[in-house]
């Protein structure tokens, strides 16, 4: 909370900067990614569970299977997404230093996108036939 | 950053007791938090005996007690005693609600517990500094925003229409939803709360208001709408029985919906 000036009034304060007429597409991105999180985990908890015990060339050419490298795909998008636009929120109601917050909120991007990119370039590695 | 510790000169330290009369026949201690912004201590827990054989049965009848036969020096706000004037809204036995309406046989076994409204600046005692929740209650407008021309007498309202403002209208404002809302502790400078979202819904779903999409253009904002998570202390601890969440719901619907 930045120090109360004397000689301002307090709805001068309470108006702040007014509103910033955004947050219902970062509300509505968070839901519609958690609904297809629920489908997209319970698909990624049974295709591990069915290759419980199988070789590593049964497992890749699993992966490799358009099917499921497309649902992999599709998993990896919405669960980086999903946790970037859950972080964020955390940062936003913790993180109070200005500088520091914008920091944060670059860094954790950053890492979602990178680890997005390289789960999507394995896959799509896999998918395209490369040799182990 | 959020803090989790109380600054040094915030930190509750014991205080005085004052024991009950000779010849008392139901004495129940009451742990009162005391501050005096002018003698520089640190805020303190008095300790009081009260007779209940010679009390009202709500707690602001043991506060009103005290204050005139134990100790003139306890401050606290209180008007209607009937719970409509939301003045002595305070933390009691853990929980936020009015002292007049709140029976002392209803507290937790042991000593009644009351500090002021949490996470809020402390004028004396258990008076805390309303300011910015008043100004944010004044920064959504509210009143009857109209465009069209005003008709010869009142504006009409259906039945059914009006059935829309009942879980609504009861909100006195007293501010015990607000401050137990801990998005509201954390980012209180930036977001209403759940008593200032609850009236600007009041205003929104009022068949008679104009002026909807500039309200819901007011609050579109990260802080000031979407800082609630659903935590729901508002309507745990609404001493009218409201549920402010609800409200916020039902705005963060008609966002979504006038986009779709």
């Amino acid at each position: 909370m930045s120090t109360p000036n004397r000689l301002r009034s307090p709805l001068k304060r309470a108006i702040g900067l007014g509103s910033a007429k955004y947050g219902t597409q970062h509300f509505v991105v968070q839901r519609i990614s958690a609904v297809a999180l629920f489908f997209l985990v319970i698909y990624v908890v049974g295709l591990l569970v069915s290759l419980v015990g199988a070789d590593y060339a049964t497992a890749r050419a699993t992966v490799a299977h358009p099917c499921h490298a497309v649902l992999l795909c599709a998993f990896l998008v919405a669960m980086f997404w999903h946790a970037q636009l859950g972080l964020q929120v955390v940062i936003e109601d913790y993180v109070h230093a200005p500088g520091l917050a914008l920091v944060v909120q670059m860094l954790v991007r950053f890492a979602c996108v990178l680890a997005a990119l390289a789960g999507l370039f394995a896959i799509v590695r896999i998918a395209a036939g490369a040799s182990a | 950053m959020a803090e989790f510790k109380l600054p040094k000169n915030s930190r509750v330290q014991p205080g005085k007791r004052f024991p009950a009369t000779p010849g008392a026949k139901a004495v129940r201690e009451f742990r009162v938090y005391r501050w005096n912004p002018d003698d520089g201590a640190n805020p303190r827990l008095d300790t009081y005996e009260v007779d209940l054989a010679s009390c009202g049965p709500m707690v602001l009848d043991a506060l009103i007690k005290i204050k005139n036969e134990i100790d003139p020096t306890l401050t606290f706000r209180r008007s209607c005693r009937e719970g409509i004037c939301g003045s002595c809204a305070m933390n009691i036995d853990g929980t936020n609600t009015l002292a007049c309406t709140k029976a002392i046989e209803d507290c937790g076994k042991g000593d009644v517990e009351i500090y002021p409204l949490p996470h809020m600046p402390v004028v004396k005692d258990l008076v805390p500094d309303l300011t910015h929740f008043y100004a944010q209650y004044a920064s959504i407008k509210p009143w009857l925003r109209t465009q069209s021309a005003a008709p010869p007498k009142e504006r009409l309202q259906s039945k059914a229409d009006r059935a829309h403002l009942d879980g609504l209208y009861e909100c006195i404002l007293c501010a015990c939803c607000s401050t137990s809302c801990p998005s509201y502790w954390w980012n209180g400078d930036r977001y209403l709360g759940p008593a200032i979202l609850l009236q600007a819904y009041r205003w929104i779903i009022d068949s008679r208001d104009e002026d909807t999409g500039a309200r819901l253009d007011d609050l579109e904002d990260p802080f000031k709408l979407y800082r609630c998570h659903t935590i729901m202390n508002c309507a745990r601890t609404c001493p009218k029985g409201l549920n402010p969440a609800k409200a916020i719901a039902e705005i963060k619907k008609m966002m979504v919906e006038r986009r779709a």
